[in-house]
């Protein structure tokens, strides 16, 4: 026998070697949670490894940070730009989206519907992944000591990037949404039906447990459903990209992920979710739809003779009395000019104590900011003056025609001051969104004086006070 | 009487320094963690894998090589989040036939260099897969494609590196 071991002895060797790796191996597949056994050859190839990878990732992040801040910066004046015109769009976008968010928060309370809210995150960096196809997961510069614990969501701004698999001292492991052994609640956006997303072998995910006779299509929204326990729900997980018969009675659904799965460099650890029940004084204090929209245009000028609303008068809209020189749009740089509509289509919800002259200055210093501002004494016709903008921001069609039947027909107005500062023209003013005259919720409110005692007294018989027109700012149930 | 292509003669074993012996399979697990992530093309590669490789055929000794095969694979299992051994146990076998090879043919021409990566990346993944699929029970497919291509890859890749690698050897 010990001569048969020693003329075989590499086979030997080998037999040995491969006996006890698969016995190893069994031992873990046995186990179903992850064992100590293991964690410390885990630690040492990671404690081995990261250091590199985390100085390499800084190495890396100095060089581009000093390319992109030095020699690359052709083309930002036109990215400026680009980018203001995105926040015009989508601050006005806000608006609307406040108003669904307060009637649905009015809806859940109604309900006793409790929700998870992103309390606190971590930001980090991706600094190496597992180097095989076959294990997609990455690894974070946070671990341990920066109170990072398993089982926490990843996301970036894009959505959802996957879950902490394990934590060591200073880094993370964090398994992608896209390995196979991956799983996120999914819920389709628009038909609010619920399914599974997995990961594939090749890196592609499958929104699996979805029945063949539901009806998806290719470029559905997929957002989390927060049944997982891990993800808190409404994150965008990606869009429906193919859909096939599958196998059984399920359909075969590829999802394109929201994030950029495969060129990770900074992601969000989310550390901390709350779950509580929206309160009613969440949407009493948010700010209203008129308020955001006024917060980003020219003040009024002083003296004016129009009763106080404390909202400003928008673009290309001059009040009675103000100095030829003050009508001046920063943007277009031309005279703005009276539009009788503005004083005609004001609603009484939204008229309010004069509009503070902070947030005011605040805002228009990078678009129109030359204005002068507000004083408390300023007349305002309110939030409709102020519609041409939102408008031409993403309102819907419907809620613009709701609003024109309340409002009179809006003369054309001289100057040009609206197109410089939001591409609209006052001509459109009727085409005023809902939300901007029934008053937002949802966004947090930095401005709590523009409900002054002048706003609750609105001038009894002008027009700005239509008999018919809701109140603004009547608190819901 | 062996038979062999290689004359005992011709057969040079050669041995490396102990920080080289070291650090470059732990340069190549670093590399191979790091680069997919800026370009995610490299995932292709197997850079442990051609280590591996290249270090038992240059050693010509079995044990040694299935034991560098095996350290290795173990530790690129401890950077996955899967059971440790999938990859120990593969890199083993590798180890083990490249060594074993190594002794019976010359691989210091590029073309040998070339059909012996392909030839154990091929290996390599199929017992990656078996054990993955029987053992842990993974949902892995067999894509022969892909296993076609990554071993075409990563054969092309070896020549060159193993020619820089080459230059850590010392006689035995």
């Amino acid at each position: 026998m010990e001569n048969l071991l020693t003329r075989h002895r590499n086979v030997t060797i080998l037999v040995a070697v491969l006996f006890a790796e698969v016995v190893g191996l069994a031992v873990q597949v046995k186990r179903t949670a992850d064992t100590d056994s293991t964690r410390l050859i885990r630690v040492w190839t990671v404690s081995a490894v990261t250091p590199f990878e985390k100085a390499f990732a800084a190495a890396q992040g100095s060089l581009s940070g000093a390319w992109h801040n030095y020699f690359d910066l052709r083309g930002v004046r036109a990215q400026n730009q680009k980018l203001q015109d995105e926040i015009e769009q989508l601050r006005l976008q806000q608006v609307r989206l406040a108003e669904d968010a307060g009637q649905a928060r009015r809806l859940q309370r109604l309900l006793g519907f409790k929700e998870q809210f992103i309390a606190r995150t971590l930001p980090a960096q991706v600094i190496g992944s597992s180097g095989s196809d076959m294990s997609r997961v990455v690894y974070i510069d946070k671990g341990e000591g920066d109170g990072v614990m398993q089982d926490m969501a990843v996301i970036t701004a894009d959505g959802v990037v996957g879950k902490i698999l394990r934590v060591f001292a200073a880094t993370s492991q964090v398994l992608l949404i896209n390995d196979p052994s991956s799983g996120v609640g999914a819920l389709l956006e628009k038909s609010r039906l619920q399914g599974v997303i997995k990961g594939t072998a090749n890196g592609e995910l499958v929104l699996e447990k979805m029945m063949s006779d539901e009806r998806v299509e290719p470029g559905d929204q997929l957002q989390t459903s927060g049944g997982d326990q891990i993800f808190p729900k409404g994150l965008p997980i990606g869009t429906v990209k193919s859909v096939s018969p599958g196998r059984d009675v399920f359909l075969k659904i590829t999802v394109k992920p929201a994030a950029q799965l495969n060129q990770l460099e900074e992601v969000l650890v989310i550390t901390q979710v709350v779950e509580r029940q929206p309160t009613a004084k969440e949407a009493q204090t948010s700010m209203r739809a008129a308020d955001i929209l006024a917060a980003r245009l020219p003040s009024v000028p002083e003296n004016t003779g129009i009763p106080a609303t404390g909202v400003p008068l928008p673009v290309g809209v001059k009040p009675p009395g103000a100095k030829p020189a003050e009508a001046k749009s920063a943007a277009g740089g031309k005279a703005i000019t009276k539009s009788p509509a503005h004083e005609t289509i004001g609603l009484p919800g939204i008229t309010s104590a004069p509009k503070p002259q902070k947030a005011a200055e605040t805002h228009l210093a990078g678009e129109a900011g030359k204005l002068p501002a507000a004083k408390p004494n300023t007349a305002a016709t309110g939030a409709p003056g102020v519609l041409p903008a939102a408008g031409a921001g993403g309102a819907s069609p419907g809620s613009a025609t709701r609003v024109t039947k309340k409002s009179r027909p809006a003369k054309p107005v001289a100057g040009s001051a609206a197109q410089g500062n939001a591409g609209t023209t006052t001509q459109k003013q009727p085409e005023m969104p809902q939300p901007a005259v029934t008053g937002g919720a949802g966004v947090p409110a930095p401005a709590p004086k523009a409900a002054g005692p002048e706003q609750k007294k609105a001038p009894a018989g002008t027009d700005q006070n239509p008999p018919n027109t809701p109140q603004a700012e009547a608190p819901q149930p | 009487m062996n038979v062999s292509y290689t004359s005992r003669e011709q057969i040079e074993v050669h041995r490396f320094s102990l920080p080289a012996a070291i650090l470059i399979p732990l340069l190549a697990l670093f590399l191979q963690a790091f680069l997919p992530l800026r370009l995610h093309f490299f995932e292709i590669f197997d850079l442990p894998l051609l280590v591996t490789i290249f270090l038992s055929v240059s050693r010509r000794n079995p044990v040694t090589g299935l034991l560098t095969g095996s350290i290795i694979g173990l530790l690129q299992d401890s950077l996955t989040h899967q059971p440790i051994g999938i990859y120990g146990i593969a890199k083993t076998v590798v180890g083990y036939g490249a060594s074993s090879l190594g002794v019976k043919l010359d691989v210091e021409n590029s073309g040998s260099r070339f059909l012996l990566v392909y030839g154990f990346y091929i290996v390599h993944q199929i017992i990656y897969l078996v054990v993955a699929r029987g053992m842990v029970g993974q949902d892995l497919a067999w894509r022969w494609g892909h296993m076609a291509f990554a071993g075409f890859a990563n054969a092309v890749l070896a020549v060159p590196l193993f020619l820089i690698l080459d230059r850590f050897k010392q006689r035995g």
